[in-house]
């Protein structure tokens, strides 16, 4: 009897000391209130899809590229001389070093797959429209983030491609007009990517973007939390609240209910991650290419260049837009402008969709088949561009006199970069167009 | 722009301060008759000169940036025994960190060189910064065989591939020149590129000398008599 009044008193105690150090905590850190706007008391829809998974995949990704990224920098070496034995040494030397840099280096490709699932995700929920323009924006944001990040690193193993690929990204500011020349020396803080080259891309790659990376990740997640996420029905579940709860009547609470579902998926990511990592760490030459396993030399261009897949699309988009032929009578140079120009609008066009989409319902389920063909156009030229960025421009040989001996990949790459641009330019015009279908008061399924 | 915002913050704080303190003397201002206008002044002289120290403090870290006092000094002139080339072939010197091509042109190889003028986006040298002028002809050379060029893509810096000689993988038209494999720029023998290259204009010719028949000076102008 005794014994059991005891033990009660204890575990009334215990309880009573972790309640009394939460306030403690709460009076001075608003912790429990915080707990409760972005995990327990956030209503997320109760009809996340599949799709829905990759928001959280990238958040992991990110964990695991800034934790593996930490450790590497303890054996790398942000010095011409030593940057490619630095990396061998990882490899070969350090203690599961080839782990660790298997695990960077698949990352970077994975992070890419899992945010563009992200953003066809947000595109055919019609994710970014009102109001939720500024988080799409925070996230085209994270986007130039990530494509900077993986082009930093890409220079710091000191490899053909690494130096190659450089020497041609930093010569596209040079097309800018009138500054462009000055810009990409200032860049390169050289006359050509050298030592000074790499040891500031190791500064950008490992504390100057990182830094703006999680900020942007944590003003996108404020964002969301503040306007609530959409859902593949495109809309709104605050229209429908409990009248006496104020709980929307489709919302269940991001923990446990999405909490242990990310937990899941992120299960069954790891395990396709592993398998990358322990199986074809270099995907066959698309994660990690063969040339990058040559030390760089200045004087000599590998025979056949092209960057890491993730940014083929936008690299076929820059071959395939011809230069400014140039005016001589009044002293225009020739330029390569408007394919830098067209890459760089290939990029940035994202940010625009919110103004673009004039439809009057959001999700692709109530869209009509004009919207889903564009959209499906749209798919088609983001991967033949991506293919043909990764193979040289006369694979598929070249045509006869009557077409100028043009290469046949140019011009099917010169078509799909127009379709990929009218996916975006006519969108206001397809979207108002499209014979849509009703929209239900409650989400479905 | 920052100032602006600065402005904007201002014209906030003020009108909360303002709110604050409803009977303060100086009520002048016509949109708001509690703002005090020499506070403001204050405030927004002191944020001009505020955003000018930190634009002032930004340009050192701007200037750090630009090539350093080494690597402005590593561009000495490179001498080169040019003996050994045979004819139709080519050898590569590094010069300020770039590649150049010594190229000896065959007989054959520069009478190919004026046939295609008509596919060549600047067939007779006009733009001026490609070469010096002593090589503004029809080989871009001072000797007729030997052709010196710097051997990076006027596209994007790739250094092009020797397909020296004509027709074989380059399809049956090809009179022999650079292919870069980057994005495909077409250059002729003499460095002049192609017309439907990505590349806009033809490969830098650098100064160079002949100090003896065999050695060649890359950096260097050769003097013109005027």
């Amino acid at each position: 009897m005794t014994v059991k009044t005891e033990l009660k008193q204890n575990k009334s105690a215990g309880t009573n000391l972790s309640q009394n150090v939460l306030n403690w905590v709460d009076d001075r850190f608003p912790l429990t209130s915080n707990i409760k706007a972005h995990l327990t008391e956030y209503y997320a829809p109760k009809n996340f899809n599949i799709l829905y998974y990759f928001g959280a995949l990238s958040l992991l990704v990110l964990v695991l590229q800034i934790l593996t990224g930490i450790f590497l920098t303890m054996h790398y070496k942000p010095d011409a001389e030593l940057a490619f034995g630095s990396v061998e040494y990882i490899m070969r030397d350090v203690p599961w070093g080839w782990l660790i840099r298997y695990m960077h280096s698949t990352g970077a490709s994975m992070f890419f797959i899992v945010v563009y699932m992200h953003m066809f995700r947000g595109i055919i929920y019609g994710s970014y429209r009102t109001p939720r323009e500024l988080l799409w924006l925070f996230g085209v944001g994270i986007f130039l983030c990530l494509m900077g990040e993986a082009f930093f690193g890409y220079l710091l193993p000191w490899g053909q491609m690494s130096y190659w690929g450089a020497q041609v990204i930093v010569n596209l500011f040079s097309a800018i007009p009138f500054i462009g020349p000055d810009v990409s020396e200032w860049l390169r803080g050289d006359y050509l990517v050298s030592d000074a080259t790499l040891n500031r891309f190791f500064a950008f790659h490992v504390i100057a973007l990182p830094f703006v990376l999680v900020g942007l990740v944590a003003a996108h997640i404020i964002a969301l939390h503040e306007v609530g996420s959409n859902n593949p029905d495109g809309i709104e579940i605050k229209k429908n609240k409990d009248k006496e709860t104020g709980i929307p009547l489709d919302g269940i609470p991001f923990h446990p209910y999405y909490t242990v579902k990310d937990v899941s998926g992120a299960v069954v990511f790891l395990t396709v991650f592993s398998t990358v990592i322990f199986f074809a760490p270099e995907m066959g030459g698309y994660f990690l290419e063969a040339n990058n396993f040559v030390p760089a030399n200045p004087l000599v261009t590998p025979a056949h260049i092209a960057p890491v897949w993730y940014f083929t699309p936008y690299y076929s988009i820059l071959r395939a837009v011809p230069p400014f032929p140039g005016i001589g009578i009044i002293g225009i140079p020739p330029s390569l402008f408007p394919g830098v120009a067209a890459m760089g609008l290939s990029v940035m066009v994202f940010a625009l969709l919110p103004w673009l989409d004039k439809g009057p319902v959001k999700s692709i389920r109530y869209r009509g088949t004009l919207y889903k063909k564009w959209l499906a156009a749209f798919v088609v030229s983001f991967v033949v561009l991506g293919y043909l960025g990764t193979e040289p421009s006369n694979i598929w040989g070249q045509f006869g006199g009557y077409l100028g001996n043009a290469d046949r990949a140019t011009v099917v790459a010169r078509f799909f970069t127009i379709v990929y641009f009218a996916f975006f330019i006519l969108m206001p015009w397809y979207t108002k167009k499209d014979k849509t279908l009703p929209v239900p008061e409650r989400v479905t399924g | 722009m920052g100032e602006v915002s600065y402005l904007n913050h201002e014209d906030s704080m003020a009108e909360n301060l303002s709110d604050k303190h409803q009977d303060e003397p100086h009520a002048n201002s016509e949109s708001n008759p509690n703002v005090d206008l020499d506070k403001r002044n204050f405030l927004i002289a002191s944020s001009v000169v505020g955003a000018i120290g930190c634009a002032t403090v930004a340009v050192p870290f701007v200037k750090s940036m630009t090539p350093s006092e080494r690597a402005k000094a590593a561009g000495a002139p490179v001498e080169v025994d040019i003996s050994k080339i045979a004819p139709g072939t080519m050898m590569t010197v590094e010069w300020r960190g770039k590649p150049v091509w010594i190229i000896n042109r065959t007989p054959e190889m520069t009478a190919e060189l004026d046939k295609h003028d008509a596919q060549l986006t600047d067939p007779s040298c006009e733009v001026t910064s490609q070469q010096p002028s002593y090589c503004k002809n029809a080989d871009r050379s001072i000797k007729p065989d030997l052709a010196i060029i710097v051997g990076i893509c006027t596209h994007l810096g790739c250094s092009p591939g020797a397909k020296l000689q004509p027709k074989g993988d380059m399809g049956d038209t090809w009179p022999g020149g650079f292919f870069c494999p980057c994005h495909g720029s077409k250059f002729d023998l003499a460095g002049r590129v192609f017309k439907g290259s990505p590349a806009p204009i033809n490969l830098v010719v650098p100064p160079h000398k002949y100090l003896t028949d065999n050695t060649l000076l890359i950096g260097v102008d050769t003097e013109v008599k005027a």
